[in-house]
This record gives C-alpha cells, sequence and structure tokens, in this order.
C-alpha cells in the first residue's frame, strides 16, 4: 500500500511539473477563452481575462509547493466555518454561493418561510381563541350555525391568492435553473458508484479524477491517508477535490455506474439525481472561491453517507494549471465542446443518444445469450471506474 | 337537509328497538369467532389489536434508530448485526443493517400500522353501524382480508434474518434489482402484494356496503364524514393498488426471470419504477390521513355540541384532496431530470391540494367557533391535530416548489415534513378515535387522567423529536444515513431525547389500555352527551354482536 503510496506521488509531482511548464509558456493564450467567453465572468472584476495571465503568472512560481496543484489533491484552500459545510445547532439554510442558490435562498427566507410562519401561528391563535372563548363553561349553549356561505368563500379564495403569490417566483426560479449552461461553459460529468464518485472534465481532455471518503485516523493503516482538519470535516472530506472555476458557468452531468446516486451540494442549492443509462444535466455559475462539501442524496445501499463531494472553487486561471498538471487541456474557443448542448429531454439531446447506444450495446448478448444477459448491467454505460483506490 | 343527518333525535326512536333481541348477543365459540370471524366489529378489534402490535415493532425500530442517531460516529449497528446474524460482522454488513431498519420502520409504519387502524380497525367498526348497517357486505371477503395481512407481516418480519431488504420503503430500482441479491427483497415485495390484496379486497367490500347497505333514509349527503373519509380512501385504494403491485411485479420479475423493465442495460428505466410507485406512492399518503380528517370531524362535532360547519364542503373537499392526489405524484421526483415544464405542471397542482386542505383546517375551526366545547382527551388528541396538520401541511407548501427542492429533496426537512402529517398527523387521529370509541368497542371508560397525561407527554415528545429536523434539513442533512457529519450533531441528540419523551408517553398510553380493559368504569350507551348524534352513540357499549337488525330508518 505505501509503495504504490510513494509511486502516486510521484508520478503526481511529474504532472504537476508537467503541467506548469505548459502553464508558464501559455497561461495568456488558452486561460482566456474560458473566460472571456463568459458574460458573467467578463461582469466581475477579478475574473476578467486580461487578469488571468497574471494570476497564472504569479501562482507558477510557487506551484511545485502549491498543494492546490498536486494530481493528488491535497488540500488548497482550508475549510471555512459556515461556509459550504454544515453548522452545528444553527436554524436556517447554508449560505448560498451561486446567483440561483441566493434567489432560492431569498424565496426560502423572505416568502415561503414568513408565509408559512404567519399561517401556522393564525390557526393556533384561532385555536386557543375558540378554546378559551367557547369553552362549556364560557358559552354553555353552543350556536346552531353550520353553514356561511361568505366565510367559506373567502378561506377558499384568500389561500388561492396566497398560492398564486408564491407561484410566481417558484416559477420563475424554476426557469433560471433550468437556462442552459452558455457556451464557454466548463462541463462537469459526476458519475456514481457503489460508494464513490468519479469525475470526468469532456471539454478539457476528458481526464478523470476519482473521490473517496477520507477516512479518520484511527481508521486506516499504518502510512496510509487519513482526514486531516485542512482536509475537511469528518463525512465530508474527500480525498480528491474537485476543481471549478468561478465566475464560470458549469455545465454539470450526472449519471451511475450502478444503482441511483445523486450529486448534491448544498451551498449552490445543487441537486441532481445520477441514474444509470441516463444522463442528467444542470447549470451553475460559482460566485466566491471557497471549498464546498455536499453528500451523495439517494440511497445507495451500506456506504450510502460515506461518498462525500468536495469542490474548490478557483479563479479560471488556478483551475486552467489544475487541468493541466491532471493531464487535461484547456479548449481553443471555437472548438465543438464550446457550443451549447441540447437540453435532456429534448430530441436528439445526448441523454436520449446515449440510452440508445447503451442499449444498442447491451441487447447483443441479451438476444444470444439469457442467462447471462442479467448479470453485467454494471458494465452498460460502459465508465471506466478507474483510480478505484482504497475501495 | 344536511343539518338532519347530524341529529340523531331523527333515527334515536328507530335505532335500537330491536338490538337487545334474545339472540343478537349469540356469539360463536372462540376458534370460530375469531379465526372464522365474519362480524366487522371482531374483526375490527383483530385489525387492531394487529395495528397495535406492529405499532410496538415499527416504533422500537425507530427507537433503535434514534439511539444510533444520538451522536456521530457508529455507535450500536456493529452490535445489533452480530447479534442478529451471529457473530461478527462487516462494517458493511453493519451498515446494510441500518438500512434494514430505515425500510422495515417505514413499511410498518405504513402497510401494518396505521392503515390497518385507520380502515381496517375503526373503518370495520365504524362504517356499517355509522350507516345503519347490520355487517359489511362481504363478511368472509372481510375476513380473508384481514388474514392476508398475518402472512404479509410474517414475511416482512422475517425477511432481515436472510440478509435483510434495505432498499427503503420506496423499493428503488436498480438497488432493489440487482442492487441486492438475496431473497430477502423478494420476501418485501412479496410481503406487500399480500399486503396490497388486502387492501383492495377491504376497498371493494367499504364501496359495496356504503353504496348498497345504507339504511333507508341515509342518502349519501346526510352520512357521516368518517364515511364519507372511508369511502374516498377506498377509492383511492382499489385505483392506487394495482398500480404498486404492477410496479413491484416489475421489480420481481427484473429480479428473478431476466426481464430489464428498469434496468437501462436491456432498454428498461430505474425512473419508471418512481412514476409508477409514486402514482400509487401519493395517493397512499392521502390514505393514511382521510379516514384521520373523518375521525377529527365527528370528535369536533361530539366535543363542541354543533354540527360540522360546512357539511357539504368538508365532504366534497376530501373528494377534491382524492381526485388532485392522484396528478400530484412526481414531486416526489424533483430531482430526477424532469423536463422543467414538468416540474412547473407539478409545482403548480400540489400547490392547489393546500387549497382544499385549508377548507377543512378553517372548517374545524368554524365547528368549534360558537360552540360549547368540553376537553376530555379525544378532543385534546383532535385539537392537537389540527395545528401539528397545519405545521405538517405548510412544510408540504414549501416543498411543494420545484426550484426549492434542488436543496430540500431527500434532507431531514422532507422527514420532519412527513413525520409532522403522519406520526403527529395520521397518529394523533387515531389516538383521539382510540379514546373516543374505546368506551363504545370495549364497552369500559378509559381513565381520563392517564389519557391526558399521555397526551401531553406524547405532544412534547414528537415535538421535540420531529421539530429540530426541520433544521438539520435545512442544514442540509441527507436522510437515511446512519452517520453525520459532527456539524449535524445538537439537533440529533435533541431528537433522539424527543424519542425518549415520546417512548415515555406511550408508557402511559399502555399503562392506562390495561388498566381501562381490566378496571375501567362501565361505559354507558353514549357517555359523551348530546353532542354525540352518529348512529354508534344510539346502540349498547359495548354494541351488541349483532346491531341493527331492524334497519334503523332515518328521517
Amino acid at each position: 500500500m505505501s509503495i504504490k503510496g510513494l509511486k502516486r506521488i510521484a508520478i503526481a509531482a511529474g504532472l504537476a511539473l508537467a503541467g506548469l511548464s505548459t502553464v508558464a509558456s501559455h497561461a495568456a493564450a488558452p486561460a482566456a477563452p474560458v473566460s472571456a467567453a463568459t458574460p458573467q465572468a467578463a461582469a466581475e472584476p477579478g475574473n476578467v481575462s486580461n487578469i488571468a495571465p497574471t494570476t497564472a503568472a504569479a501562482t507558477a512560481p510557487a506551484a511545485p509547493n502549491s498543494p492546490l496543484l498536486a494530481v493528488d489533491g491535497a488540500p488548497g484552500a482550508l475549510p471555512t466555518p459556515g461556509i459550504g459545510q454544515p453548522t452545528n445547532g444553527v436554524f436556517g439554510l447554508q449560505p448560498q454561493v451561486t446567483r440561483n442558490g441566493e434567489f432560492a435562498h431569498w424565496m426560502h427566507n423572505a416568502v415561503l418561510f414568513p408565509v408559512i410562519t404567519v399561517i401556522s401561528l393564525f390557526v393556533l391563535a384561532l385555536l386557543l381563541w375558540v378554546v378559551v372563548r367557547y369553552r362549556a363553561s364560557a358559552n354553555p349553549t353552543p350556536s346552531k350555525t353550520s353553514h356561511n356561505t361568505f366565510i367559506e368563500v373567502i378561506w377558499t379564495l384568500l389561500p388561492v391568492v396566497i398560492l398564486v403569490l408564491i407561484a410566481v417566483p417558484s416559477i420563475g426560479l424554476l426557469q433560471a435553473q433550468f437556462k442552459p449552461a452558455p457556451a464557454g461553459a466548463v462541463t462537469l460529468k459526476a458519475i456514481g458508484n457503489q460508494w464513490y464518485w468519479t469525475y470526468q472534465y469532456p471539454d478539457n481532455g476528458g481526464f478523470e479524477v476519482t473521490a473517496n471518503l477520507l477516512k479518520e485516523k484511527n481508521e486506516v493503516a499504518a502510512g496510509e491517508r487519513f482526514r486531516t482538519d485542512a482536509d475537511g470535516p469528518r463525512l465530508l472530506a474527500a480525498d480528491n477535490r474537485i476543481v471549478l472555476p468561478v465566475g464560470v458557468p458549469i455545465r454539470l452531468i450526472t449519471t451511475a455506474n450502478d444503482v441511483i446516486h445523486s450529486w448534491a451540494v448544498p451551498a449552490f442549492w445543487i441537486k441532481l439525481d445520477a441514474i444509470p443509462g441516463r444522463l442528467n444535466e444542470t447549470s451553475f455559475t460559482i460566485d466566491k472561491p471557497g471549498l464546498y462539501f455536499g453528500q451523495c442524496s439517494e440511497l445507495c445501499g451500506a456506504r450510502h453517507a460515506y461518498m462525500p463531494i468536495a469542490v474548490e472553487a478557483v479563479s479560471p486561471a488556478q483551475f486552467a494549471a489544475w487541468v493541466r498538471a491532471k493531464g487535461g487541456t484547456m479548449p481553443a474557443a471555437g472548438t465543438p465542446s464550446d457550443k451549447v448542448i441540447p437540453q435532456p429531454g429534448a430530441d436528439g439531446s445526448a441523454a436520449k443518444q446515449e440510452a440508445g447506444e447503451t442499449t444498442a450495446n447491451a441487447t447483443g448478448p441479451v438476444e444470444n445469450a439469457t442467462v447471462a444477459a442479467p448479470t453485467s448491467p454494471q458494465g452498460a454505460t460502459n465508465n471506466p471506474a478507474t483510480g478505484n483506490a482504497g475501495q | 337537509m344536511t343539518d338532519t343527518a347530524l341529529h340523531p333525535s331523527a333515527f334515536h326512536a328507530h335505532g335500537d328497538h330491536h338490538d337487545h333481541a334474545h339472540d343478537a348477543d349469540h356469539k360463536p365459540a372462540f376458534f370460530a369467532r375469531w379465526f372464522m370471524s365474519t362480524n366487522h366489529k371482531d374483526i375490527g378489534t383483530m385489525y387492531l389489536i394487529f395495528a397495535i402490535v406492529a405499532g410496538i415493532i415499527g416504533g422500537s425500530i425507530s427507537g433503535l434508530m434514534r439511539a444510533e442517531l444520538a451522536h456521530p460516529g457508529i455507535q450500536y449497528l456493529g452490535t445489533w448485526a452480530s447479534l442478529l446474524h451471529g457473530g461478527p460482522q462487516s462494517l458493511d454488513q453493519s451498515l446494510h443493517l441500518w438500512n434494514v431498519l430505515i425500510t422495515a420502520h417505514g413499511l410498518i409504519m405504513v402497510f401494518f400500522m396505521v392503515m390497518p387502524a385507520m380502515i381496517g380497525g375503526f373503518g370495520n367498526w365504524f362504517v356499517p353501524i355509522m350507516i345503519g348497517a347490520p355487517d359489511m357486505a362481504f363478511p368472509r371477503m372481510n375476513n380473508i382480508s384481514f388474514w392476508l395481512l398475518i402472512p404479509s407481516f410474517t414475511l416482512l418480519l422475517a425477511s432481515p434474518f436472510f440478509g435483510g431488504a434495505g432498499n427503503g420503503w420506496t423499493l428503488y430500482a436498480p438497488l432493489s434489482t440487482y442492487g441486492e441479491p438475496g431473497p430477502s427483497t423478494d420476501m418485501a415485495i412479496l410481503s406487500l402484494h399480500l399486503a396490497g390484496a388486502s387492501s383492495i379486497l377491504g376497498a371493494i367490500n367499504f364501496i359495496t356496503t356504503i353504496f348498497n347497505m345504507r339504511a333507508p333514509g341515509m342518502t349519501l349527503h346526510k352520512m357521516p364524514l368518517f364515511v364519507w373519509s372511508v369511502l374516498v380512501t377506498a377509492f383511492l385504494l382499489l385505483l392506487a393498488l394495482p398500480v404498486l403491485a404492477a410496479a413491484i411485479t416489475m421489480l420481481l420479475t427484473d429480479r428473478n426471470f431476466g426481464t430489464t423493465f428498469f434496468d437501462p442495460a436491456g432498454g428498461g428505466d430505474p425512473v419508471l419504477y418512481q412514476h409508477l410507485f409514486w402514482f400509487f406512492g401519493h395517493p397512499e399518503v392521502y390514505i393514511m390521513i382521510l379516514p384521520g380528517f373523518g375521525i377529527v370531524s365527528q370528535i369536533i362535532a361530539t366535543f363542541s355540541r354543533k354540527p360540522v360547519f360546512g357539511y357539504l364542503g368538508m365532504a366534497y373537499a376530501m373528494v377534491a384532496i382524492g381526485v388532485v392526489g392522484f396528478v400530484v405524484w412526481a414531486h416526489h421526483m424533483f430531482t430526477t431530470g424532469l423536463s422543467v415544464n414538468t416540474k412547473m405542471y407539478f409545482t403548480a397542482a400540489t400547490m392547489v391540494i393546500a387549497v382544499p386542505t385549508g377548507i377543512k383546517i378553517f372548517s374545524w375551526i368554524a365547528t368549534m367557533w360558537g360552540g360549547s366545547m368540553r376537553f376530555p382527551t379525544p378532543m385534546v388528541w383532535a385539537i392537537g391535530f389540527i395545528f401539528m396538520f397545519t405545521v405538517g401541511g405548510v412544510t408540504g407548501v414549501v416543498l411543494a416548489n420545484g426550484g426549492i427542492d434542488d436543496y430540500m429533496q431527500d434532507t431531514y426537512y422532507v422527514v420532519a415534513h412527513f413525520h409532522y402529517v403522519l406520526s403527529l398527523g395520521a397518529v394523533f387521529s387515531l389516538f383521539a378515535g382510540f379514546y373516543y370509541w374505546f368506551p363504545k368497542m370495549s364497552g369500559r371508560m378509559y381513565n381520563e387522567l392517564l389519557g391526558q397525561l399521555h397526551f401531553w407527554v406524547f405532544f412534547i415528545g414528537v415535538n421535540v423529536m420531529f421539530f429540530p429536523m426541520h433544521f438539520l434539513g435545512l442544514q442540509g442533512m441527507p436522510r437515511r444515513y446512519p452517520d453525520y457529519p459532527d456539524a449535524y450533531a445538537h439537533w440529533n441528540t435533541i431528537a433522539t431525547i424527543g424519542y425518549m419523551i415520546m417512548a415515555a408517553g406511550m408508557a402511559i398510553f399502555f399503562v392506562n389500555l390495561i388498566w381501562s380493559l381490566l378496571a375501567g368504569k362501565k361505559a354507558e350507551g353514549n357517555p359523551w352527551g348530546a353532542g354525540a348524534t352518529t348512529l354508534e352513540w344510539t346502540l349498547s357499549s359495548p354494541p351488541p354482536y349483532h346491531q341493527f337488525e331492524t334497519l334503523p330508518k332515518i328521517d
């Protein structure tokens, strides 16, 4: 185990160095399109394209020691209490770092929560009032009223009005969440496995990262990596973090190799089921650099609670550097992956095509050998589960 | 017109003049009476005993779950797994036991506690009496409805000894197909098949009884609201359960016979299962709560000494809830990748349900308004029900928003929501009904002090247990987790304390139950006074073995 670990570190260092040299020579050119092509990024001064090379250059010399660029995913950003992770004993939602998240956060805190609180207290007040006012000792003779059309119409229509007022921002939120990722988005493909996540960056050379739970010190063999506080909280820290750029739209695609999982990061207001045979898609833009944690959110078997999601959001230049360190590439403007992908559900979408392909691939053996067919469903999506360390 | 339905004096005179005929109390010998029963009251009693036993088992399982969740880390699962299977177990087997526990808790509480108590227990006991019928339309079918539950429950309880079904009560494919080999999941599926068949037979029986066996003058619009609630529930059962049967049959053939309904490798789709399941599953939640609405309506009217306010509105609100309940199922699936138009539709349709539910809440309050209220134990439970169901209902409005569910789906917020409408809604109405009808069923009064104490301890316990779960959900804690990040520890510890308070409340209930059965004061035919206007209060307590040999006539 330890030999294997050393070997991986050596490879990591090599890849990091290789990646860095690329960054040094091409820093300005490839990093620029990512942010420049993005309206959101351009609007935010910190991510404007002409700043990117400077940032890259600044990180470059320090890079050999910068853990951020290590392929092994040793921590770069440190976890911040209260951001991107739960807080003990509080009442309220986690702080949001995406635009839709802030919208939904507002909708919950400013619309839904006040409305439901007022309604509950109103019903409670009415109950307390009738209990006190119409108790037998206070009102010995009951009234005979059993109808009042006016008040019945009121308490039918008033809830309708309240619900319509809730539905307006609610439909708006659904629309905002559905907005497809624009050209220049970074695509992250999250693949659920029992019980770890693998990630692919199809627009960046298709390299793959596997993220496993980091075990506690008392749970690992000597020499094996264990969780430290720099990695993140217990059960949230992963051995490899997913790195994503801030200010750049992210196109998230989820699927699974075995059973249904769900990729969820509360700070992004994102939860998307990862379903075998399907590609689900959504998009979000992270506004603030930092470390954000999530957990698998669909029951997937024994270690359902042990497949954390750790996302490190960095500047586009740092992201580009990390991609190169991983052996990936940054797409040039105008490449096919730079186009908007049709949404799932639309005719000819990627999801339907993939589903069709897997079916075509899998039906061969079914026709010829019915006995063998049901035993090999896990390979159906053809996603290699490489780097399955520690499982 | 509707007022007359709720005034007992109209049928008092006709109701009981033959009830004390000398052969009415001729009971068969023990075995024939309880094992070959065709008497709706005996079958109702057996259903209630069954539900209490299942409730003890399901409630104990939640005690195991709350014990494990009291603190972060895995505390007891390893010990329990080794006790269950003999010898030390791997971590994965311990964690699998957790999934077995949550699955068993959900299935037991839904199929073997709430449904048998509400429909089989109170429905069997009081629907025929309330409509002035001597028995159910198909007494022998009634008996097999009950006895199907025994092998069904046995299959479910035996399954943990064969590995255990750890799929959650929803049995989502592919975790329930190629995700879990071994006989346990097959046993759980067969258990659901039997329970479903039992419920379908029961539903046919109730519909036939209510449509054909009402006493002369008992028109549909004069029926007590509890009968209305069971009628609507029976239609939901009849339409929803065959879909569940189809879905889990497909699971069985996917598991055992090489079909690929839910397997993408053979052209199937796991999401298809979720659509089928929730087409059953959402009406199912109304199946669990509608009879509770009926029970609460009877109790509120009785102890306010006033007829139910807006009777027709109340009856048709239940019909509306039943109808709309069939077209909102995909709000359980907002994160499965539905198209945006689908999400918008299901968001809007789900919110619509709040309207008839609001009508019911306000009508109950209006029934009490102007009344002359007394607060014996059943009334306290009924008022508690109204408030707790409101709290559970408004969080349902939050969860109805598809956009909000990108955060809330599968978190403890959902767990808090459905326990407020079920553990604090349906269960409160069950206790309300139990105390309300206990004198009628047993012929003895319960102990009022213990009943009140039971309510307050249980009320505090369940609120301490479930209210903090909203906070856990808002902080993002996923459900079905045996272990959680340390930042969720605070509210989890408080929830476990709540469980212990709740359990103390249940101990009071059982003491009261045993004491009342053995030493309770003899109950009169109508212990509740002028407000109790439905037909069961015109009979003796307990009622004669066969009531209404001459049908009562309702003016």
